[in-house]
């Protein structure tokens, strides 16, 4: 089928406002939150009822022409990087809350409803959905589930798998599945498990049910200043050995304290290698307790400054320098490209050694953001892509960071997913016959690849390019760096 | 400990080419759990040998061990560090294995308040029905990289891989535990556990049996007493021994001969009025009911899907009724392609989970 007669088929059962297909139509879907890649799709569709994605994937499969969904287009991975031969659909239209149950806490919403949206929405009943990711104020709900998205609350509170209770799903043939339910369990493989982060590649999310828990009591935040970075990195495990799961903890190195601090004044103490922030949220009783113990072990673990924030406005100022990090990059920087690997907390130090000798190896800056609860680590990589062939050495000194997240017994992505991005890294993390396995479930779901085709698992074809590649380049890589 | 792998996939190699299933077993502690596996002649796989902890540092709050390890053993050393596996699984029998546990699926009374297995799963290695040694997943606390196929195993009753070994997120024990117990109808205690699993209040666990509502209370001693305080009720003595009955099903409910159904619903759902005895767990989401055969699988099946759920026979004296919720062929197509994908010689188990795969 010509691309005109597709255009066609989709105008005959869409108004004309939900088929885009001139050029300047299409700019604005060229990318989502990664725009190092770029593509043009054939066209966009803009449905708003299930109805209508329903006749749209029917189309798409009897032509076999590619499908890639996008939400809020806010992924850092390059998930939703159109196909230049195939259909982008947008699923932003569909953004209503169906139905919200108090008692039974919990909200069924279309996918593209904002993620913040549906905690404002219930906090009248004194529930929130709990998965914040730092976007949460645009990205979509569906988007979420395509990525498992996480935040800065997850060691406690758990990413989006362990929030969402039932989803509604359209195969690439058309057909619905309802997979979940309004129980904690359902009969059967956990399919709601899979779905959850297959970044588009098995099928569209078309209604999401998600669970909301009650909103703390109280929140309260100890900062805590290091001198060294080991230190910091002790204090955390020395709060989690103590029996603290806190509802936060957050990691800041020399050069991010900096950035932020010239930006809005947060109050962070600039000698200090590393800053930390704790948080506690609960009961009262619980919050009190709590801090009094994160105090304690701050204060052994040899912090040089703490403070415990005092009330609500001093909390908020607190933490407003950690959530402006990427801002703070982009003040200081042309570009950044901030990675996503996680690591066994144990290794924190170590790794950020590696980072430091990759960035005086490449001659450039990184700056360094953990999620310091869950080894999820963020390194901020500052670059100018108008200087020719710097964008390239960004993407090789990334790409090494991600190695080295995998050789410390880590993974190459926490929470943005593998989209287009990390897609050479997986042949690095995972055996061809565990690659065979990934291709074989997509199989199951989607025999003709058709849906976001290219993304999340590489051929076996490409990893073996790659794989000669490496050799060429000598087997052993960072042989200056203790594998651990 | 590799030479026994090496056993297990030769055996798992013969029994793919010869298309002679194998039934993959633990300890045998829910051997009553499921369908039979559909063979005259299956094959025991012991999968017992391979054990013991690989990992454990409880600062990661990560535990690696083999599938054959005891799931008692791998308690006794998380109590050790003053941790535990949140979701507080049953044994059902002292041989139970971190591998059944996982298969299996089953939760425990804290389930409703920090999650279930596959909540904790971070990730396996198991051997598929073609013997490829495959680990998905990790050791870390957030990983998106390639599906999630750690959590897919479980409550897939060994159909679509023999697990090796698992790692799980583990918690620290509460600092503080108290059990309260106040008289109540059902209607009340259904509200109430609704309720307060709304408010920021420290409740762990809760059931509600004949009358009477029982509330597990953990955190910090201050908060628990100030909970008491704002909840009432009477603080029972031994309440752990209580916990154990309702997880272990040693609770005088279970001692029944009559067949045990386990209905997980929404749990706001009002009283189910069917003529059967009842224990309810999880703030309403979990319903048990025993049946002296009053009432037919299909209307509590009914009963379940109504209310946003699935109706399981958990222990049957009913010989030919099906043990899990029947899906919807959409959902059968996909199972079945999976089984496919995973144990092209349908060896693993076949039957166990449906009469289809």
């Amino acid at each position: 089928m010509s691309p005109q007669e597709l255009v066609n088929n989709l105008r005959s059962f869409l108004p004309p406002e939900a088929v885009l297909y001139e050029a300047e139509d299409l700019r604005p879907y060229e990318c989502d939150g990664l725009s190092a890649y770029r593509q043009l799709p054939l066209v966009v569709v803009l449905p708003r009822t299930e109805e209508q994605i329903v006749k749209i994937l029917k189309l798409c499969y009897a032509t076999q022409t590619p499908v890639v969904a996008r939400g809020a287009g806010t992924g850092l991975s390059g998930g939703a990087l159109p196909h230049a031969q195939g259909v982008l659909l947008s699923l932003a239209k569909l953004n209503q809350i169906i139905a919200i149950d108090p008692l039974a806490r919990m909200a069924r919403v279309q996918p593209g409803v904002r993620n913040l949206a549906i905690s404002e929405a219930v906090a009248a009943y004194g529930l929130y959905y709990a998965p914040d990711p730092s976007s949460q104020i645009a990205c979509s709900i569906g988007g979420n589930v395509a990525e498992n998205s996480g935040g800065v609350h997850c060691l406690k509170y758990g990413l989006t798998v362990h929030n969402i209770l039932k989803l509604r799903v359209l195969t690439i043939e058309g057909e619905c599945l309802e997979i979940g339910g309004e129980s904690l369990d359902s009969a059967g493989y956990d399919l709601l498990a899979l779905m959850t982060g297959s970044e588009g590649m098995l099928g569209i999310v078309t209604e999401v049910t998600v669970k909301l828990i009650p909103l703390p009591e109280k929140a309260q935040l100890v900062m805590a200043a290091f001198d060294d970075v080991h230190k910091a990195g002790n204090a955390v495990a020395n709060v989690i050995g103590a029996g603290i799961i806190p509802a936060g903890m957050e990691m800041m190195d020399k050069i991010t304290i900096h950035a932020v601090e010239e930006f809005l004044h947060a109050g962070y103490d600039l000698d200090a290698a590393a800053i930390l922030l704790c948080e506690s949220d609960g009961g009262a009783e619980e919050v009190a307790d709590e801090i009094e113990r994160i105090y304690a072990i701050m204060q052994q673990s040899g912090a040089t400054k703490i403070s415990t924030s005092q009330n609500e406005a001093e909390r908020l100022r607190f933490w407003a320098g950690r959530k402006a990090a990427f801002p703070a990059a982009g003040r200081v920087s042309p570009d950044y490209y901030c990675m996503d690997g996680t690591i066994p907390r144990k290794h924190l130090a170590d790794v950020l050694d590696g980072i430091e000798k990759l960035s005086q190896e490449y001659g450039l800056r990184c700056m360094n953001v953990f999620h310091a609860g869950d080894g999820n680590l963020h390194p901020l990589i500052l670059y100018d892509a108008n200087q020719p062939g710097e964008l390239e050495r960004t993407e090789e000194f990334g790409g090494k960071i991600l190695e080295m997240c995998i050789h410390a017994g880590g993974t190459i992505t926490g929470e943005h997913g593998v989209g287009m991005e990390k897609i050479n890294q997986m042949c690095t993390q995972f055996k061809t016959v565990e690659l065979e396995m990934f291709h074989a479930v997509k199989a199951a779901f989607d025999p003709s690849g058709l849906l976001n085709p290219g993304k999340a698992v590489p051929t076996l074809h490409r990893c073996a390019e790659l794989g000669a590649m490496h050799v060429h380049r000598g087997e052993e890589k960072f042989a200056e760096l203790p594998r651990f | 400990m590799q030479a026994i792998i090496e056993q297990y996939k030769e055996i798992i190699c013969i029994a793919a080419e010869h298309k002679s299933p194998l039934q993959i077993r633990g300890g045998g502690t829910k051997d009553f759990y499921g369908n039979a596996v559909v063979s005259q002649n299956n094959m025991l796989l012991d999968a017992t040998a391979y054990s013991g902890i690989i990992a454990y540092e409880p600062t990661e709050l990560v535990i690696t061990a083999r599938a054959g390890t005891r799931l008692a053993d791998l308690e006794a050393a998380l109590d050790q560090e003053g941790q535990m596996l949140a979701f507080e699984p049953p044994h059902f029998g002292a041989a139970a294995t971190l591998g059944g546990c996982i298969a299996a699926g089953l939760s425990g009374p804290r389930r409703a308040a920090a999650g279930s297995v596959r909540d904790f799963v971070l990730g396996v290695r198991l051997l598929n029905g073609k013997g490829g040694d495959l680990s998905f997943g990790g050791q870390v606390m957030k990983n998106v990289a390639g599906y999630d196929v750690s959590r897919l195993m479980v409550g897939s009753m060994g159909t679509l891989g023999m697990l090796l070994e698992v790692s799980l997120k583990v918690l620290p024990r509460p600092m503080a535990e108290i059990t309260l117990h106040m008289q109540m109808d059902e209607a009340a205690a259904i509200d109430k556990m609704n309720q307060w699993a709304g408010k920021p209040l420290p409740i762990s666990a809760t059931c509600y049996r004949n009358g009477e509502l029982f509330l597990r209370l953990s955190g910090a001693d201050s908060a628990v007493r100030a909970a008491h305080a704002k909840l009432g009720g009477e603080e029972l003595i031994e309440g752990d021994v209580f916990w154990k009955s309702v997880r272990e099903q040693t609770h005088g409910f279970f001692q029944s001969a009559d067949s045990l159904w386990r209905l997980s619903i929404n749990s706001a759902t009002r009283p189910l009025t069917l003529p059967a005895e009842q224990l309810i767990e999880w703030n309403g989401g979990l319903r048990w009911m025993l049946n002296d055969e009053n009432l037919d699988a299909a209307i509590l099946r009914k009963t379940a899907k109504d209310a946003g759920g699935h109706a399981t026979l958990f222990r049957s004296n009913e010989p030919g009724i099906s043990v899990f919720h029947p899906l919807d062929p959409g959902m059968m197509k996909i199972h079945c392609a999976l089984k496919e994908k995973f144990d092209p010689s349908r060896i693993l188990n076949p039957g166990r989970l449906y009469p289809e795969m």
